[in-house]
């Protein structure tokens, strides 16, 4: 990481913004070593280094699991909420209506999310809240020392030799069904996907859902499992490879606009998604639900973007609140003058 | 008394000598709910105040949309009481379903006016009956039949307008009022009064001795309902986010507040600076408060019964990890589903506690509206001060119902935002501890997320930790944390409103009440000193944790009667909980739960039987 600044000395490289990355660092993970949620937070920590967000400037959100355990192991300098078990959506709408002027980042795992999380979680998708909602998705419950969940596939088996016979939840078709306006999937093992992914999704503006199938190394890795290393290795199939360009790099470069299918972003951004599965048009929804339904009927695990709108209003937009905060308003703007206590006074007698 | 008039008149016998009932008995209009009966019931009881008198109005409804019975009470009271009263001496008939239960539970020398073709008359030679043939009369004035059964009930304002002698003036500037602005509709429903007033004129000669006569009660005076009072105080608290599930009795105050915020907190450039955000549950509405108040923002929810059961959880993560936010409770009948439309103070003891592990929670007990407003805006405040949920529990009987109040008067202090420490200050002391007790206070300094500093930012858990935010499982640092706050509950004792001594004259005997208890037990103790020559003394509590004068006030007496509405009296088992031992033994309970909004008599003769009297 060294490099050489302007001075002639040598010292951390800088992002854009002029901060070296141990100042997105966390604290040591606790989670089992191999966990792929330490991989996720790694990739946090590049993506919001080399987009430069300000560690200030981030709320960090979390329910109750394994995956919610770790915002405590990135981004010490940022703001972090962990709250109760499947509640992270409303606890994150609260202080995003507080102060939408704040990159708010959630994370939550499968049973936080598919299971006591459900009903906060679909209502979420509906709001297009301006956040990015991360599933570290690894079919089973950690802390509770591994129970499937609602994730889990028909007929993936845990160590115990239990097989799973209900249908999993597909939280990206429900997302896009919903009306988040980013959604996709990757894998913890995928660093390149997973940092373009992350990378866009800090440029975009409204709800971001991106499910990252993370293995759990303790209680779901062995032979059987469909969430394992290996399974996600053989199995993985993008169907876009995404590239990006943030608003503060280059933009000018040459692509065949043929293969390549090109969004702007909020920010000014350019995601560019190379098809690789042919004719995919990652803005038609109902089209995204059938692959991923498809896809699910070959036992396939499709991975990369599925759905996109950078156009749809956000819940800030449609609450048509001010520009500043709403948390710290001055007491002028907030409190209305005795005269219009005066005329609601009159109106009563 | 009205009652005691009214014997007096039956025992006379002749209707013609008995003496004048004035300004102080009770109408009751029966009707089916979703008969647009509220505006013609509201213009009654505003004709009355019109004329200077004091008066109340309670809505007794069904949990239904349409078609099931409501009654509707108006009690003028000169003296100005305004609980519930028993007994009602003028009916008015409406509804066929419960015509003849209606007419039964009338007093001897009452007064029923009803639809001519139900001839009640038959039922009861004791009482005075106007039968005005409704139906005909809104035929002949309104040839829209959709909007008859709505202008139906304008015809019987007119009517008892004109029997009680209230200047149709008076009535005429109430369909104004309720009607503002729009001309169409006035002339329609003003059209259905005169009809009344004149039918009445016309072919009834007054045989009853109930009057409506001008007097000056009620000058300067408003009429206001709770929910509405609670909203007013919300938005002049400077409300910024508001995240609500529906739920009756505690819907109105949310579309109070709401309409309020539209009209007032819109900037010139049209943007809003509230959020309105109709949450998907309970659980998320006051998820949202919290994430709201930890980001910096005035926050509030309001709820009844089952709605404070499902925020359980959320209330002790706003109690442990030191969230303000403002949860009102508009209560109803429980347990459970219970009667949604009736009232009830019976979640005191669960909100006091609401949560796993131990946690206490600040309460504050409105006791009329003038206090809704007053305490809903003192709850943003003292929520902020101490970094803790306040409950503002109210009930249905005061929440839905119409009080007249003076009005209200503005905030005297500027809004207090708490601790909260900006990036200069983090500079000037290099850094900062959440949870520490820096000021003896046992009350952290917080920061808001977005403060720009490299030490502003701290990680809020509702798991075990220690005083600088950390997670923990250390014994010694856990428990700290709970210590201190415990430290900050007993401490909020004097921050809270401070309880009220309504009458201290030295009496052995005193009584503790709160919330809409007090209307009836004021009328019960003149009751009291009237029947049975006692001065009683007694004290309103407005919060939890209790104040030290409540305390004091029991030490002070020999016998303390706590009313309440509730089955298993738990203001007096959170104040057994609060006294030392000794003064335990001095409480006793009147207790009133049937759902129905308490009335004096039922304290007064209980208090009578229990102290042998």
């Amino acid at each position: 990481m060294a490099s050489t600044t302007a001075n002639g000395a040598t010292g951390p490289k800088l992002n854009h913004i002029g901060l070296p990355m141990v100042d997105y660092r966390g604290g040591k993970s606790t989670l089992c070593a191999g966990c792929g949620h330490n991989a996720i937070s790694e990739r946090i920590i590049d993506a919001m280094w080399e987009m430069g967000v300000q560690p200030e400037r981030l709320i960090k959100m979390s329910g109750i699991g394994c995956s919610s355990k770790s915002p405590a192991y990135f981004m010490n300098r940022s703001f972090s909420f962990n709250g109760v078990h499947g509640r992270m959506p409303s606890l994150t709408t609260g202080a995003v209506l507080a102060n939408h002027t704040m990159q708010a980042l959630g994370v939550s795992g499968d049973g936080d999310t598919a299971s006591i999380g459900m009903g906060q979680f679909v209502h979420l998708m509906r709001r297009n809240l301006p956040m990015i909602y991360i599933i570290e998705d690894n079919g089973v419950y950690g802390l509770t020392k591994g129970q499937f969940s609602a994730t889990a596939d028909i007929g993936s088996k845990l160590k115990t030799g239990v097989i799973n016979e209900l249908p999993p939840i597909d939280t990206c078709a429900l997302a896009i069904q919903l009306g988040a306006t980013f959604v996709g999937r990757s894998f913890s093992g995928d660093k390149k996907q997973l940092l373009s992914m992350l990378k866009a999704a800090i440029a975009h503006r409204g709800t971001v859902m991106l499910d990252v199938i993370s293995p759990c190394v303790t209680f779901n890795d062995h032979e059987g499992s469909t969430k394992s290393y290996k399974f996600l290795q053989e199995n993985d199939e993008p169907i876009n490879e995404i590239g990006f360009v943030a608003s503060f790099d280059d933009i000018e470069v040459d692509y065949d606009s043929g293969q390549i299918y090109s969004v702007e972003l909020h920010d000014g951004s350019q995601l560019r998604l190379r098809k690789l599965l042919e004719d995919y048009d990652p803005t038609d929804k109902a089209n995204a639900v059938r692959t991923l339904m498809e896809a699910h009927a070959k036992d396939e695990v499709l991975t990369g973007v599925f759905y996109i709108d950078p156009q749809k209003e956000t819940f800030i937009d449609q609450l048509n609140l001010v520009d500043d905060p709403l948390a710290t308003l001055p007491e002028s703007l907030v409190r209305p003058p005795q005269s219009a206590l005066e005329s609601l006074m009159a109106n009563l007698q | 008394m009205a009652s005691g008039n009214l014997a007096l008149g039956q025992e006379q016998g002749e209707s013609s000598a008995r003496p004048r009932v004035v300004n102080d008995f009770n109408i009751i209009v029966a009707t089916v709910n979703g008969s647009g009966s509220q505006s013609a019931n509201s213009v009654l009881l505003k004709s009355i105040f019109g004329m200077g008198v004091p008066v109340s109005g309670k809505n007794l409804f069904p949990s239904n949309i349409a078609g099931l019975p409501t009654w509707y009470t108006i009690r003028a009271s000169k003296e100005g009481y305004v609980a519930r009263k028993r007994e009602c001496e003028v009916l008015v008939a409406l509804n066929p379903e419960t015509a003849e239960q209606d007419i039964m539970a009338l007093p001897p020398g009452a007064v029923a006016i009803y639809e001519e073709y139900l001839n009640l008359s038959r039922y009861r030679d004791d009482v005075i009956c106007y039968p005005v043939p409704f139906d005909k009369l809104t035929q002949a004035i309104c040839p829209e039949a959709k909007l008859r059964k709505l202008v139906r009930n304008m015809v019987y304002v007119g009517v008892v307008a004109q029997l009680l002698q209230i200047d149709l003036k008076v009535v005429e500037k109430g369909v104004q009022k309720q009607f503002a602005k729009k001309q169409k509709v006035f002339d329609l429903n003003f059209g259905a009064v005169e009809t009344g007033y004149e039918y009445a004129k016309v072919n009834f000669s007054k045989r009853d001795p109930f009057f409506i006569e001008a007097m000056n009660g009620t000058a300067g005076k408003i009429i206001v309902d709770g929910n509405a009072a609670c909203g007013m105080g919300a938005v002049f608290a400077g409300v910024t986010v508001v995240a609500w599930y529906p739920i009756t009795p505690s819907t109105s105050l949310i579309e109070a507040t709401t309409d309020l915020l539209k009209k007032f907190r819109v900037t010139p450039e049209g943007k809003a600076t509230f959020a309105v955000v109709q949450a998907e549950d309970e659980l998320a509405a006051i998820g949202m408060v919290l994430g709201a108040g930890w980001a910096g923002a005035r926050a509030m929810t309001s709820t009844s019964g089952p709605g404070i059961s499902l925020m359980s959880e959320f209330a002790g993560l706003g109690y442990y990890s030191e969230i303000p936010g403002v949860i009102f409770d508009v209560q109803r009948a429980g347990p459970s589903t219970g009667m949604p439309t009736r009232t009830q103070q019976a979640d005191l003891l669960s909100t006091a506690f609401i949560s796993h592990g131990d946690t206490r929670h600040v309460i504050l007990l409105p006791g009329n509206v003038r206090e809704c407003f007053e305490l809903s805006y003192a709850a943003f405040d003292l929520a902020e001060r101490l970094q803790t949920p306040v409950f503002v529990l109210t009930d249905l009987d005061l929440g839905m119902n119409n009080w007249m109040t003076d009005p209200f008067a503005y905030p005297e202090k500027p809004l207090d935002r708490g601790k909260v420490l900006s990036a200069a200050d983090l500079e000037r002391l290099g850094g900062f501890a959440r949870y520490r007790d820096v000021d003896g206070d046992a009350i952290g300094w917080r920061t808001l997320p977005g403060t720009d500093h490299p030490k502003a930012a701290y990680f809020t858990r509702g798991s075990g930790h220690n005083d600088a935010a950390g997670y923990t499982e250390k014994p010694d640092e856990y428990q700290e944390v709970m210590d201190r706050l415990a430290r900050k509950f007993e401490n909020a004792r004097k921050l809270v409103p401070s309880p009220v001594v309504e009458r201290n004259g030295k009496s052995k005997i005193g009584f503790i009440a709160y919330g809409s208890t007090d209307f009836a037990l004021r009328e019960s103790l003149d009751q009291i000193e009237k029947e049975h020559g006692l001065a009683v003394d007694y004290l309103r509590i407005r919060a939890y944790p209790f104040a030290h004068e409540i305390h004091d006030f029991v030490a002070s007496h020999e016998r303390v009667y706590v009313v309440e509405q509730n089955r298993d009296a738990q203001m007096a088992s959170l104040l057994k909980l609060d006294l030392p031992a000794e003064q335990v033994v001095k409480l006793r309970s009147i207790l009133h739960y049937n759902g129905l909004p308490i009335d004096a008599r039922t304290i007064t003769d209980e208090f009578a039987a229990k102290e042998s009297l």
